[in-house]
């Protein structure tokens, strides 16, 4: 039997503000436990929330880059269970009435065509804490920093039908907040959570399976894994004559499976009921429509001008809006070298290849936009060809100098005096008398291997397409 | 709306509130007068009245996103029974 896969993915996103949700508390990553986690934050009887402006706000600016209605009157509810990272007794979120509603974000596939994934609703809430269960003293520990960090979560429509359409969305997904600023969205550090709810059909059936959501995948390499493991588990035991149970599952990357959780007993009865300690939110036109002035150009709309403005491949523009980041630095380097294709090549290929090699952030890179574009400059007036400029590159590594200093100081610079030029020819087709008298009879493309001999006599730093010149000159 | 006690146990056991078993039923028996006065307020016809999220007439205020709150946790600390590492120590809660 042929199956139909169908995902939906719950992102939950560590809105990036300083305080938390309802407190003053201070929201730092890794900070010592507990240090962060004042009297509400600990549910001390008597404390009230007041919510932060600037994570309505945030919420809002992500309706309004995926085109969602947004929530003028969204209520907060209060979802009840017990655990000690919790120390109110339940976690204060929305259910009926969100900040965000339906929207859209389109993915591109292995094909290049585009598809239209639909987010049900983003609604905001506050983490819980962290429990350690180290042996201390035969207990666990808690630590509240993480509590009441104001969180979005994204809720996706099953519209995702592969392992690989879940991987672009959350990677789309994942752009446009890093475009919007409105969180680190380091999945290694949890600011950027991803469950996925997972069901098969069989292939024309219109009604979906009973699905499984799968928790703790936290790398985007994880999330293709875990879904295909969990897909082929669904379908190993229908075949076998079984039913998949609606349960929740944890990926266990080491041993790349998902495995059941011991349901949580009488699961899923959060009792939600309206928070009476928060009032309504509304939010007027003027309050979105100053949000709106601040979205920035977002990845589609940029990938987009780089192929019109630029000349870029779709392919191309893809890969370097996919961080705004990258799309800046590559968008410098093409203004102050004048040449969008080789900065495209050099920040897409070279610079690329060095940021993965040693793992670092573009920020950490020795080499920055402008010192990459002076390069550039330097092939483009012949001062150094490509080639070279791959060993000026190196160079500019180790030694924070000036393209030009690097470049005089190690002597690079590509000989273009003919005269010069002209002894090296010489001096090679005195070397290589064979391969010149072959010239002459007629096999022509003996030219390619002198040329390579005056290359490599010069170090590379003769000028290719003159020495060219004057090597059928002189045959 | 008849409410009986095996209902009640689950929300007691929930809200992981004890009651013995008498109090149990006569609870079932209090909370099912309250249901029943709902399903009569069940009938009045609403559909042209928005649902009441809160009784104020009033809407939240918001606050500005600045960190208020200094690092208390020694004192918030000295009221906890058991502490460790600058973690709260709890019996052992495992999934």
């Amino acid at each position: 039997m042929e199956f139909e896969t169908v995902i939906g993915l719950e992102v939950h996103c560590q809105l990036a503000t300083e305080s938390k949700l309802f407190s003053g508390s201070a929201t730092q990553f890794g900070a010592e436990p507990n240090t962060q986690a004042n009297i509400f934050d600990l549910a001390l009887p008597g404390t009230l929330p007041v919510l932060n402006e600037k994570a309505v706000a945030m919420a809002v600016k992500f309706g309004l880059a995926i085109g969602a209605e947004i929530g003028k009157h969204s209520v907060f509810d209060r979802k009840n269970y017990f655990y000690p990272d919790l120390p109110k007794g339940y976690q204060v979120s929305q259910l009926d009435y969100p900040t965000v509603g339906k929207g859209t974000l389109s993915i591109t596939l292995d094909d290049g065509s585009e598809k239209i994934i639909g987010v049900t609703r983003a609604h905001m809430e506050e983490d819980a804490g962290k429990s350690l269960h180290e042996d201390y003293q035969g207990m666990s520990g808690i630590d509240l920093n993480r509590a009441g960090t104001p969180l979005l979560e994204i809720v996706s429509e099953p519209d995702l039908r592969s392992a690989k359409e879940a991987v672009a969305y959350l990677k789309k997904l994942h752009s446009i907040i890093r475009y919007l600023d409105i969180s680190d969205a380091i999945m290694a550090q949890g600011s950027f959570r991803c469950d996925a709810n997972v069901s098969i059909r069989p292939v024309g059936q219109t009604e979906f399976g009973t699905r499984t959501e799968i928790k703790n995948i936290n790398s985007f390499k994880f999330v293709e894994k875990a879904i295909n493991y969990e897909v082929r588990r669904q379908q190993e035991l229908i075949e076998d004559g079984g039913r998949v149970v609606q349960e929740t599952r944890l990926y266990d990357a080491d041993k790349d499976e998902t495995r059941s959780m011991r349901s949580k007993e009488v699961a899923n009865d959060y009792r939600y009921f309206p928070e009476p300690d928060l009032l309504p939110i509304v939010i007027d036109d003027e309050f979105i429509e100053a949000i709106r002035a601040q979205l920035p150009e977002l990845p589609d709309a940029r990938a987009a001008r780089f192929v019109g403005d630029f000349g870029l491949s779709d392919y191309d523009a893809g890969v370097l809006v996919a961080s705004r980041e990258m799309a800046d630095f590559f968008e410098t380097v093409a203004q102050r070298s004048g040449d969008a294709k080789l900065a495209a090549n050099w920040v897409s290929q070279d610079l690329q290849a060095l940021l993965n090699k040693n793992n670092w952030e573009l920020s950490e890179s020795p080499i920055q936009a402008e010192r990459l574009a002076d390069l550039i400059l330097r092939i483009k007036d012949d001062t150094v060809s490509g080639k070279i400029a791959k060993t000026v590159f190196e160079a500019m590594l180790s030694d924070e100098s000036s393209v030009d200093a690097i470049i005089e100081a190690k002597g690079l610079k590509q000989v273009t005096d003919s005269g010069a030029l002209e002894g090296l020819v010489d001096q090679v087709i005195a070397d290589n008398p064979d391969q010149a008298q072959q010239y002459r009879d007629g096999k022509v493309q003996v030219i390619g291997f002198l040329v390579g001999q005056c290359m490599k006599l010069s170090q590379g730093k003769a000028n290719p397409a003159q020495i060219n010149e004057i090597l059928r000159n002189k045959l | 709306m008849a409410f009986d006690k095996s209902e009640v146990e689950k929300i007691a056991h929930l809200a992981r509130l004890h009651l013995s078993s008498s109090e149990s039923e006569e609870v079932a028996a209090r909370v099912s007068d309250i249901l029943g006065l709902i399903d009569k307020m069940q009938s009045v016809d609403t559909d042209a009245v928005a649902p009441l999220s809160h009784p104020f007439e009033a809407v939240q205020k918001l606050r500005p996103d600045v960190v208020t709150e200094p690092n208390r946790r020694d004192e918030l600390q000295a009221l906890a029974p058991l502490c460790q590492d600058g973690l709260f120590l709890v019996p052992k809660v495992i999934e």
